[in-house]
């Protein structure tokens, strides 16, 4: 059949003119002073210490929602229980709203005009303007990803290897560890990265709960934000921009590289 | 007896998948589960290995009442439909595994493995991966794999299933062989009637949860208990009224003594010929005939003939 | 060899000992623990606080004073007033409907393109379309603060285009066209790749030319896919915030629905945020809720 060429050359103006044009003109104006300004930029303390804060609540959020998702695509796949759609729906809410809501509503329900507040007050524990918050605000946002990624794949590859480790005496640690995880481990590591992708780059929620207190409970991509929006520091929105985009280009280059391991592991016995 | 069902009852919601099974099955046979789908036949397989809970009745292996032991206490060996071959391991990982998992020494495990891919023929393939094999390499896996563990019992899952029409009769004389050798009691469930007649030592006829037959495979085929093991293991005709096996009817010239017919159709099959007859009473039947014996006849439509049951008759109600 | 029946007799039902019942046992244990773990963990992160959310916004306000846990001495009073109320804030109603139209209009543009990119990525060939392939994931991947950075300077004030989309609505649009595009376009890039091409090739044989084929062939498979993508993207559209955090300016009549309520949580008009938010959500659960119906009805009516 003959290919549209008409069709083609439309698709790639769109594109070039919806994404490619933004994300090149990203890059020319990071270097637009020099490298030595990008560094200088991005060495700023205010830009570190943001940086380790979205690297800290990663190294939180994301172990605890692979632990999740990776438990809860178990239990959905290979039991049919009470709720489980219930369950289910559940996960994609937080991705399905918006992270502003989101994140009004953790302060609703956590802070000290929330119900919860005055408790965890007393407890010690603050969620509005603290750490605490942007870590509950970030699992939040970056809850469904390792459950949606491992899901498909558990339901497709289907219980026979399973079942063949159990009446072979394995029991249910060892065939979680030696037959389960080896099928699931590219559909998790997708999901890990999706997930790690989400963490440093949420914006939304966190700008809710954190209150914005600089070299307190500024993440990077709040940083960004307000290197415009309060100091109109153009540049140093611009290079700190850079690290969180290059940060989603490399998490893009290893999902291609998992899409395509995964892609071969299935085709295996196909 | 090696395994006794008594009263196995399964149910998924409201439908009876095994409903009140009860038989036996000898030591060192080589018996098959034969049935349409949705028989039941693999349920009671599962319910036989432990990989699903019965509802009521027991199950004893070897006097033993397993009914509530878990999978991997009953030391059974399964062959899974499709194999279920650990995709990420090699031929000799998988069929060690349930060595590795009774934590035997290295040098047993590697000795045993050994000894079983020779059996199944396989030991020049076992540092491939099971992406890398046949179907019928893949099948010959999974009973090392099974066996290797030493099972009181070898239960496969319509184990030729998805293979090609001629591996499946490859595998078929195989394993007849191989259980000679081997003579561990062994259940195989099937669907294909002619796998069943040329593997089976004892048959198990099942339908809609329930047994219809159980016995020699012989002697089912020639006196079925009822009409729907007839019906199952190969082809009937309605002769008289009564249903007959096609190949126990026979055609002879006008004159000869039976019933009048007309031949209505015939279709050549190579090694058989089918004739399709309407008789005096304005009934239609067919017979099968071997292509000599159509040859000899030289019938074509049209032509006046006599059609009877052959004398000693497998007649059957 | 004969069956003998009698033997059954021998067999009579036994109660399996504890010890062999253990292992079902702990099984069941593990499971209900593991149902319970996940169960506890989403209410923490999301059923509590959504709970909350839209209690607080359609006016069950819940007052707590002093210490110890708020939920054993609240107070209702449900005023729906206060939904009313916060939902006659100035802007409020403007915010809302600015996010509605402009979420249709960005989410059926990038339906129609995304049928149009999907194709040429299935079904053209040409040097470095595997990497327009990876391109395609790239607003979902980048932090949306980022594309906002970018957009307020591409398309601001000092625009090197020299476009100025500074508190319009055309620059929401491209931000959020930027944003959805890879919704619109994975949703029905799998269905395409997987459609049978002995229809196409059917319509050709009975003379059908390429835009009729499309229509009459393509479309129809792909339009459940492109519903759901549909859906999606709106979904997207109405709830984002970071891209177009700066080029709305901040000014009434370029400021959605999200950004409206960020504007009040920096006021802390708590009430009135939980309102619009309440509102929002609605409008999404709406809009997803239609598409997925229509999109489940329209392959249930092509059979697939």
């Amino acid at each position: 059949m003959k290919r549209p060429t008409g069709l083609r050359v439309v698709v790639l103006a769109y594109l070039g003119v919806i994404v490619a044009l933004p994300v090149g003109y990203l890059i020319y104006r990071a270097f637009s002073k020099g490298f030595s300004s990008f560094m200088s930029q991005v060495t700023q303390p205010g830009a570190v210490h943001a940086l380790v804060l979205s690297l800290e609540v990663a190294a939180i959020a994301v172990p605890l929602n692979t632990i999740v998702g990776v438990g809860a695509a178990l239990l959905f796949a290979r039991h049919r229980f009470w709720g489980h759609r219930v369950l289910d729906l559940c996960f994609d809410i937080p991705v399905a709203v918006s992270p502003v809501i989101i994140g009004v509503a953790l302060v609703l329900a956590y802070s000290k005009i929330g119900w919860w507040g005055s408790w965890l007050a007393t407890q010690g524990i603050s969620v509005l303007f603290s750490v605490t918050g942007i870590v509950l605000a970030t699992t939040a946002v970056s809850l469904p990803y390792v459950l949606r990624s491992t899901l498909p794949v558990l339901l497709e590859s289907g219980t026979d290897q399973e079942e063949a480790a159990r009446t072979l005496g394995s029991g249910p640690l060892r065939t979680f560890w030696y037959i389960t995880l080896p099928v699931i481990r590219w559909g998790v590591l997708y999901g890990v990265v999706l997930t790690l992708a989400r963490t440093l780059g949420e914006f939304g929620a966190v700008v809710v709960v954190s209150g914005n207190i600089s070299g307190l409970t500024q993440t990077l991509p709040i940083y960004i934000y307000d290197s415009w929006d309060q100091n109109y520091n153009a540049q140093a929105s611009f290079d700190n921009a850079l690290i969180l985009a290059a940060i989603a280009v490399v998490a893009l280059v290893v999902l291609g590289i998992l899409r395509s391991k995964e892609r071969n592991h299935r085709g295996d016995l196909a | 007896m090696a395994i006794l069902l008594n009263r196995v009852t399964k149910s998924y919601g409201s439908r009876r998948v095994v409903d009140d099974v009860t038989t036996s099955i000898d030591d060192g046979s080589l018996t098959v589960i034969l049935g349409p789908s949705g028989s039941g036949k693999s349920t009671l397989l599962r319910l036989i290995a432990g990989l699903e809970t019965l509802d009521s009745g027991t199950v004893a292996i070897d006097g033993q009442d397993v009914t509530f032991q878990d999978v991997r206490d009953r030391n059974i060996g399964f062959c899974f439909q499709h194999y279920a071959p650990f995709r990420h391991m090699t031929v000799a990982k998988n069929v060690g595994f349930g060595l590795k998992v009774r934590k035997q020494s290295r040098a047993d495990i590697d000795r045993r493995v050994g000894e079983l891919l020779e059996i199944v023929r396989l030991s020049d393939k076992a540092n491939r991966y099971p992406s890398q094999l046949s179907g019928g390499e893949r099948q010959r896996m999974a009973l090392a794999r099974a066996l290797a563990i030493e099972p009181r019992v070898l239960l496969l899952d319509e184990p030729f299933g998805a293979l090609d029409a001629q591996v499946r009769v490859e595998l078929r004389s195989w394993l007849r062989d191989f259980h000679h050798r081997i003579p561990v009691t062994t259940i195989m469930v099937t669907h294909d009637q002619q796998e069943a007649m040329e593997v089976a030592d004892q048959l198990i006829i099942m339908a809609e949860g329930a047994i219809q037959q159980t016995g020699d495979p012989r002697h089912i085929y020639a006196s079925p208990s009822n009409e729907f093991v007839q019906g199952f293991l190969g082809p009937i005709t309605n002769f008289g009224g009564v249903p007959v096996r096609p190949h126990d009817l026979e055609i002879r010239g006008a004159n000869a003594p039976g019933e009048h017919a007309v031949v209505t159709a015939i279709q050549n099959f190579g090694f058989e010929v089918r004739v399709d007859l309407r008789t005096e009473h304005d009934t239609s039947c067919w017979v099968q005939l071997s292509t000599r014996e159509a040859e000899t006849l030289s019938l074509s439509v049209g032509d006046a003939v006599t059609v009877s049951v052959r004398h000693e008759p497998a007649l059957m109600i | 060899m004969a069956l003998a029946l009698s033997d059954h007799s021998s067999i009579v039902t036994i109660t399996p000992p504890p010890s062999r019942r253990r292992r079902f046992v702990v099984s069941k244990i593990g499971r209900i623990g593991g149902i319970s773990l996940i169960a506890t963990y989403l209410s923490i992160i999301v059923v509590i606080p959504v709970t909350a959310l839209v209690l607080h916004g359609i006016g069950f306000g819940i007052s707590t004073n002093g210490a110890g846990p708020a939920l054993w001495r609240w107070s209702w009073h449900l005023s729906p007033m206060v939904f009313i109320h916060a939902l006659q804030l100035p802007g409020a109603v403007h915010a809302i409907g600015l996010s509605l139209w402009l979420s249709l209009l960005v989410a059926f543009i990038n339906c129609v393109m995304g049928l149009a990119i999907a194709w040429v990525l299935v079904r053209d060939e040409f040097p470095g379309k595997r990497i327009l392939d990876g391109f395609i994931d790239l607003p979902f991947a980048l932090p949306t603060i980022v594309a906002g950075v970018v957009f307020v300077f591409l398309y601001g004030p000092a625009s090197p285009l020299h476009v100025d989309l500074f508190e319009t609505w055309i620059g929401l649009m491209v931000a959020l066209l930027f944003v959805t595009i890879p919704f619109s376009v994975r949703a029905v890039q799998p269905v395409l790749e997987h459609l049978d091409r002995a229809d196409e090739e059917a319509a050709l044989t009975l003379g059908a030319g390429p835009v009729r084929r499309y229509l009459t062939v393509v479309l129809p498979s792909l339009a459940p896919a492109a519903l759901a993508g549909f859906g999606l993207a709106f979904a997207r559209a109405i709830g984002e915030f970071g891209s177009i955090a700066l080029i709305s300016g901040g000014v009434a009549r370029t400021t959605p629905g999200s950004a409206y309520v960020f504007m009040l949580t920096g006021s802390f008009q708590w009430a009135q945020a939980a309102a619009v938010s309440t509102a929002l959500l609605l409008l999404s659960l709406v809009v997803l809720i239609t598409s997925s119906v229509a999109s489940r009805r329209i392959s249930k009516r092509l059979g697939s």
